[in-house]
């Protein structure tokens, strides 16, 4: 059987392939001849958007990713930070839009395999997972399915696999009805000495293909990751791979296993454009040659030739370099796990990629200039033009303050997720400190005595779109303000930008814009980007997403028998705001979902303020201080009494007179950098002196108990009431 | 008192389970790998959860014919303890070593959350710390928990005091018949239950209602 490689190289063949004509030219000049049909699909693997980051690159350099706990910053599989003693926690964040578009439950279920994959390949066991979901309109005819399809594939990779899901984001929108959002984190734990890395090193070296068989799943699908959607996306289904949860949770055991034999020199996990990308990417960075022998790879199909096995995304893949010396005891490891482990090519040292097929060389490419001299551009990008300023004297205040309350609260984007998220494991591993529904979620360290982890991910697409530097500042400061809020110091971030089309001046404006103030607030808060992942051209029949710079955080607890909870206060409790009185109403929920505007500028994010008001609520957690915290972010002061009422069912009662300003800009206003803590009442003077000698803002809210939330005369709503709007509208709008 | 922890590829609360017994009892249990034809001599065998094989055929089903569901078995005749959770107990049902059968969840979606259980039986070997009627708190974590029973059985099971376990309070998660959530073999050794009374056994848990079970089982003096 000879499966031909001889397919002619047309210019419509070169388009299909993603790869424009000035691109293709560059290839014709980097090789001296035309490409086989093998190698143009190489190259489009390698040189696509989704791999290459071609449009992005330049701007993702001016991002910090150092810091005094960076081990491993952006350029591995995941970003490595330093948690004491010697531990170390492994994290990224990646997207699976266009897939889960698609065919939502394998797309869903993928994306969770494929950052868990990144993670373990490190060497680090997972120990949590999020996910930032966002989705059409709840009226759009396909969100239903597609929530429905999305959280059940969620929850079936990670629910089978064994990694709690402790935190996540579930929004709708309707600029998302052609184009949904699946971004999945996962954190891991290894020793600091036990770090994996897809650095080849050694010539002659056996480089040896380990998990699941190679299908046709998938093939192209990083391609398709890289494009537009239109009509046609029913044909695109065959690019989305088929997630086995179960074979990579036999891999992960089988990986750890190995790793702790001194087996591995290097590893590479098959994602994106598998066999190709981890080959490339594992002899580009030692550089060194591989040569590649695609009779040996494990196939679960017949007549698959070396284009299809090249492009296979088919999941629960990895590549590595073996020490030679123990191949028997590797692959006694991978036998018992019921694994595929076959030696597939080996290292050399001409730095070319070769492939060999039935006896024929199908490719020869320089390897380096496939990875590192992928075409890179400086798109044209135009500013976003600023809003208007808007004055809250010119926003209507409503006519009933409880009915308002209780709109924001029951309404698509501010109502519980518990349908959601009690569809995922959230407490296996039995390490589960803080569920979703508070903050962030809170996961021991096993093996230690009092340390834990806080993870949290966030954006307000909204802001973006208004202001995409300020946007993206917001999102960096409500991650670090998130972590904070339980007590917990933010130590790094990964960081997932989905947008739309690059070519268009104006999206490339806004990815510019939200990559400088994402990087304005890391500098400012300390908190670098280790690891992340871009999804341009989210876009169908032209029309982009909301701007989604998505942050997830990582911070750490050194004891979190001190650790703060939204919920944890106490009848009697004085309730305090950190922070500035609530003035901002410009792209407020208030606005949106109360008087039907999408107006003005995003809340300005005062950086220093930001810092000064996040550490002093953290030293008070870290004292003993606080009895619950919550941080102010969308709904401004009124959601976020209504959210600690719910979460620790107790009324509240609050008055507005320590502050200054219209009463629904008071308490609608999404002003940053601001916190509600509990304190035993005892202490609140005490706590009052050292917020003024600190610079820190500190207004006196009230005291918990009864079993109302009232803000003086104006609002007025049982707790129970509360929980019922909160917790009606998901089940309602999924049944 | 010793103990074994039953590993099979897929299962997940292997590690949570070790983890428990060591706690409560002061000794890490032994681990049994899938291929072991025999089981070295404890007093308690746990199959914990997870997802055997994937769940890819019904929940259990293959591993109940894995060579060490015949030690099990064997370990079982001689009276040795035996508990299975949640894919543990989907596996005792596949290998008959326990009546019933586990169905997909009435809301066919995978449910974690926690729920209330009431001690029906409270005399068993697993179950004497706790008392006769106790209602306690445990989280449950599983697709397919909806237990089924034909009527005679059922009503057979009932009169030797078999159902350990029911959902209390509305908290039913599954729809399982009579809100069983835990039942025993005739002979009183051999327990399977859908909730994870693992994962509610320390203050990190936000309770410790899980560590009675494992008190009895080990014959530990619950804390």
């Amino acid at each position: 059987m000879n499966i031909p490689n001889r397919i002619a190289i047309t210019p419509e063949l070169v388009a299909s392939h993603g790869l424009k004509p000035d691109e293709y030219q560059r290839i014709l000049d980097l090789i001296g001849r035309e490409p086989s049909f093998t190698e143009l699909g190489i190259f489009s693997a390698m040189w696509n958007e989704h791999c290459s980051y071609k449009s992005s690159k330049r701007w993702l350099r001016t991002l910090p990713t150092t810091g005094p706990r960076v081990i491993q910053g952006p350029g591995e599989n995941a970003g490595v930070v330093d948690i004491d003693d010697g531990d170390v926690v492994v994290f990224k964040m990646e997207s699976h839009n266009h897939p889960s578009y698609i065919e939502p439950y394998q797309g869903a279920a993928t994306g969770v395999g494929g950052i868990l994959r990144d993670v373990f390949t490190m060497g680090a066991r997972p120990i949590a997972a999020m996910n930032a979901l966002r989705f059409g309109a709840p009226d759009h005819p396909k969100t239903k399915h597609l929530v429905s399809g999305v959280v059940a594939g969620v929850g079936g990779y990670g629910n089978s696999f064994g990694v709690p899901t402790v935190g996540g984001e579930v929004e709708f929108d309707e600029r998302y009805n052609g184009n949904i959002l699946v971004n999945a984190f996962a954190a891991g734990l290894a020793k600091s000495d036990g770090i994996f890395l897809s650095e080849a090193k050694g010539v002659g070296l056996p480089v040896v293909y380990l998990g699941a068989k190679t299908g046709r799943d998938g093939v192209g699908g990083a391609t398709m990751a890289s494009a537009e959607f239109d009509e046609s996306i029913e044909e695109k289904r065959p690019t989305v791979q088929v997630g086995d949860p179960f074979t990579e949770k036999c891999l992960l055991e089988a990986c750890l296993e190995l790793m702790k034999t001194g087996a591995v020199i290097a590893i590479q996990d098959m994602g994106a454009a598998g066999l190709t990308c981890s080959a490339v990417e594992m002899g580009a960075k030692g550089d060194l040659g591989i040569e590649l022998d695609l009779d040996k790879v494990p196939v679960r199909e017949e007549r698959m030739t070396a284009y299809e096995m090249m492009l296979s995304e088919s999941q629960e893949r990895m590549l590595m370099v073996l020490e030679p010396s123990k191949e028997d005891v590797a692959k006694a490891i991978f036998v018992k796990w019921g694994l595929d482990f076959a030696i597939v090519g080996k290292t050399t040292d001409d730095l070319r990629f070769r492939v060999l097929h039935q006896g024929d060389e199908v490719a020869n490419l320089p390897i380096k200039e496939l990875g590192d001299e992928a075409p890179e551009y400086d798109r044209p990008w135009v500013a976003t033009t600023p809003r208007a300023p808007l004055a809250a004297s010119d926003v209507a205040e409503p006519d009933d303050y409880n009915a308002a309350v209780l709109t924001l609260v029951g309404s698509p984007n501010q109502s519980s997720r518990r349908w959601v998220w009690e569809q995922y494991d959230t407490i296996i591993q039995g390490n589960s400190l803080q569920r979703p529904g508070g903050d962030a979620g809170v996961v021991r360290v096993d093996g230690h005595r009092s340390k834990a982890l806080a993870f949290s991910s966030d954006v307000t697409p909204r802001y973006v779109e208004a202001d995409p530097f300020e946007g993206g500042k917001q999102a960096v400061a409500e991650c670090w303000r998130n972590i904070t809020a339980t007590g917990a110091e933010p130590l790094a971030a990964t960081d997932n930008l989905n947008f739309g089309n690059p070519e268009r001046p104006e999206i490339m404006g806004q990815l510019v814009g939200a990559i400088q103030g994402i990087g304005e607030a890391c500098k400012a808060l300390d908190f670098p980007i280790v690891s992340g992942n871009v999804s341009l051209y989210n876009e169908t029949n032209g029309t982009a997403i909301l701007p989604t710079p998505t942050i997830a955080g990582v911070g750490l607890l050194p004891d979190w028998s001190k650790m703060a909870r939204i919920g944890g206060m106490q009848d009697g409790d004085e309730l305090i705001m950190i922070g500035v009185d609530g003035s901002h109403l410009g792209q407020s929920i208030y606005l949106r979902d109360v008087l039907g505007s999408s107006e003005g500028p995003p809340p300005v994010v005062d950086l220093a303020a930001e810092r000064r008001h996040g550490d002093f609520v953290r030293g008070l957690i870290r004292n003993g201080q606080v009895t619950a915290c919550h941080d102010l972010s969308s709904g401004g002061l009124v959601l976020a009494l209504a959210e600690m009422a719910m979460a620790a069912t107790r009324g509240l009662s609050v008055s507005l007179s320590d502050q200054r300003g219209p009463t629904h800009a008071l308490l609608f206003g999404e002003d940053q950098a601001r916190y509600i803590i509990a304190v035993p009442a005892d202490l609140a003077d005490f706590l009052r002196a050292s917020a003024e000698s600190a610079g820190v803002p500190f207004r006196r809210l009230g005291t918990v108990g009864g079993d109302r939330l009232m803000v003086d005369d104006v609002v007025s709503i049982a707790v129970v009431d509360l929980v019922n709007a909160s917790e009606s509208w998901f089940p309602a709008f999924m049944s | 008192m010793k103990s074994a922890v039953v590993q099979l590829p897929g299962l997940n609360r292997d590690r949570d389970m070790v983890d428990a017994l060591t706690k409560i009892s002061g000794h890490a249990p032994v681990t049994v790998w899938q291929t072991e034809t025999e089981i070295p001599d404890v007093d308690l065998i746990v199959i914990p959860g997870g997802f055997s094989y994937g769940d890819y055929l019904r929940c259990g089903a293959i591993a109940a014919r894995m060579p060490v569901m015949q030690a099990i078995r064997e370990k079982a005749e001689q009276g040795v303890k035996v508990l299975g959770v949640c894919n543990g107990f989907q596996i005792l049902v596949e290998a008959g070593l326990l009546p019933g059968a586990l169905m997909r969840n009435t809301s066919l979606r995978f449910v974690c959350k926690e729920v209330l259980l009431e001690v029906v039986n409270a005399d068993t070997d697993f179950t004497r710390a706790y008392g006769q009627g106790q209602v306690i708190r445990c989280p449950v974590a599983h697709h397919d928990g909806n237990y089924f029973v034909d009527d005679a059985t059922l009503s057979a099971m009932e009169d030797k005091r078999q159902i350990v376990f029911r959902y209390a309070g509305g908290t039913n998660p599954n729809g399982s018949l009579s809100d069983i959530a835990g039942v025993i073999n005739a002979r009183g050794n051999v327990l399977g239950m859908m909730p994870h009374p693992e994962n509610l056994i320390e203050a990190a848990h936000g309770g410790t209602d899980g560590r009675a079970l494992f008190a009895s089982a080990l014959d530990v003096i619950a804390a």
